[in-house]
């Protein structure tokens, strides 16, 4: 939370605002400890967490689907409880459960979920989001003969179509194939570039590296951290220098102690590890003394911890 | 008002009644039709008349009525049952809808379905058996009424269960036994005198006598205590589903 505050409030244009927000459960489980977070209009949000972490709870008290706690959230503004028709409307929902019609038309439950949605019927506009989806040709069929890829896109389809201007994705690429996903993810990329805010949960920590302009940790409940992409892989991203040795070293000699080093166990390669972040990286200093150690090195590669790594480590520490 | 959302949910109904078009009408109408040849011709020729109105005439209103609730309570108890069911409910709680538009759009589209059920049975009737209606009007009010409060209660069974043996298990075991001894089949005149005063318990008995009254102008209470009846069942309804969206009973964590 105190990262989350260093960020300057005032130079963002928030699209949802969370306060507070708690949840306990009718059978006593605290899902929810108090939550604040703040989206930003038009960016891609990765939420992160351990499977129970409360994700999905977030999101479906974001969306009306579960009652909150204590705390507020207003979208746009408007207050999720008290001007839930407002709020609704902005917000197209894929969530992590595929759960269709089965009966139903391709094109008929789509059709359907626009005009749940408040919206006078628009088929040039479900027609473009059915092609971009590669679902035009499906459009007459009835889900149940679809494959579990062409009904996730049959649920991205409906989130679509009523023209939201929040996108919650929950998990969208669990269990699905690479065409899928990259389908998926140029989407995302179109719909961001369109200006639409997306919120996605996922357990692919590269994609999250990859596609999100921030980063939401949530363990047991509590948003560890909230911070950019970027900022956070260059805060928390250790680094390791691999020295391969010449000759392999039985041990690590005492002159060399006072580094955090630690030996392959054919003896060959050395690594070293260090924060970027801190004032000295001891690089320098390392070097010399092995040269004084008398330890030659053939080559050297140094490796950036990935969002996966730091991750865990946020998730081991708590 | 979020009235593209009503017809959204109401279309969306309705194509499930043509999907299932057979176990839809034509079994309502086949197992009608088995009652006018058993208590109407075979038996009811044996049974000159009813005050005045020959058998298989009397039974139409009570044949009626107990498809009305039977259809009305199992359309719309199914109707809000399957989407829990399946969960795709996620997307009616996700959608800017308040329940006045949940309830309008799968009410509306089961008392809709009853009402054509109804309507196609007394249709039906006519092949069977010659008949008036008396008070067109008021039998279209009656029909209307039953159907809607009906379909209020199954909407309620529906949410309430969360398995399909409780989802039959007040059709089974409530209604249907309330629609036979609700005068379907006879006048309440025809009981013993204690059996008189205790079938006034039964609402259905309102139900059957005010319908028979549209027809006939033959009542065993009077149709003001039916239409009161009605009335005060529909508000019981309405304030029992208000009850169930504002604490999210079944239906929200």
């Amino acid at each position: 939370m105190t990262l989350l505050h260093n960020e300057a409030p005032t130079t963002v244009d928030p699209v949802i605002v969370v306060e507070g927000l708690t949840k306990t459960y009718a059978g006593g489980f605290q899902a929810l400890k108090p939550i604040d977070l703040s989206i930003r209009r038009g960016e891609i949000f990765a939420l992160l967490g351990p499977n129970g972490a409360g994700k999905t709870t977030l999101i479906s008290i974001i969306c009306g689907i579960v009652n909150p706690g204590d705390g507020s959230i207003t979208v746009d503004g408007h207050d999720v409880v008290r001007d839930f028709r407002a709020t609704r409307a902005r917000i197209g929902l894929v969530p992590q459960e595929l759960t269709t019609d089965a009966f139903e038309t391709v094109w008929n439950t789509v059709s359907f979920s626009r005009g749940l949605f408040g919206l006078p019927p628009k088929p040039a506009h479900i027609e473009q989001v059915l092609r971009d989806l590669s679902l035009w040709e499906k459009r007459n069929h009835r889900i149940m003969t679809l494959s579990g890829g062409m009904k996730r896109r049959v649920m991205i389809a409906k989130a679509l179509s009523h023209e939201p201007s929040v996108l919650f994705l929950d998990e969208p690429t669990a269990g699905v194939d690479v065409e899928l996903r990259r389908d998926m993810w140029n989407l995302v990329r179109r719909l961001r570039d369109s200006g639409v805010t997306i919120i996605l949960t996922t357990h692919y920590i590269e994609e999250a590296e990859d596609m999100a302009d921030r980063v939401g940790v949530i363990n047991k409940g509590e948003l560890i951290l909230v911070e950019q992409t970027a900022t956070l892989m260059h805060k928390l991203g250790k680094k390791e220098l691999t020295l391969h040795l010449h000759e392999p070293l039985a041990a690590i000699p005492p002159a060399l102690s006072r580094y955090p080093l630690a030996l392959s166990t054919d003896g060959t390669d050395l690594t070293y590890t260090y924060d970027t972040q801190a004032e000295h990286t001891g690089i320098t200093a390392l070097l010399g003394d092995l040269a004084a150690a008398g330890i030659r090195f053939r080559d050297i590669s140094t490796r950036q911890n990935s969002l996966e790594e730091i991750f865990v480590d946020l998730v081991r520490s708590r | 008002m979020n009235w593209y959302a009503i017809a959204a949910i109401y279309k969306f109904e309705m194509a499930r009644t043509r999907r299932t078009l057979m176990q839809s009408i034509a079994s309502p109408v086949l197992s009608t039709s088995l009652y006018f040849v058993v208590f109407g011709s075979a038996i009811g020729s044996r049974i000159t008349s009813v005050e005045g109105v020959s058998y298989g005439a009397f039974i139409i209103p009570g044949l009626i009525m107990l498809s009305l609730l039977m259809q009305s309570v199992s359309n719309a108890s199914f109707g809000i049952y399957f989407p829990k069911f399946t969960g795709t409910i996620y997307e009616i709680h996700s959608a800017p809808v308040s329940f006045v538009e949940i309830v309008a759009g799968y009410v509306g589209a089961a008392a809709t379905k009853s009402v054509i059920v109804g309507l196609i049975i007394l249709a039906t009737a006519r092949l069977f058996v010659d008949y008036h209606i008396a008070h067109p009007l008021l039998m279209v009010a009656f029909l209307l009424l039953t159907a809607i409060t009906f379909s209020l209660f199954g909407f309620i069974i529906g949410i309430w269960a969360d398995n399909f043996e409780k989802l039959q298990v007040i059709p089974l075991l409530v209604i249907t036994p309330l629609t036979f001894l609700g005068g379907s089949f006879y006048s309440i005149h025809m009981l013993p005198p204690l059996w008189q005063k205790v079938t006034l318990l039964n609402p259905v008995v309102y139900l059957v006598s005010g319908f028979r009254w549209s027809f006939y102008d033959l009542a065993d209470v009077g149709v003001d205590a039916s239409l009161a009846a009605i009335a005060g069942f529909l508000v019981a309804c309405l304030i029992a589903i208000g009850w169930i969206f504002r604490t999210g009973y079944k239906l929200k964590s």
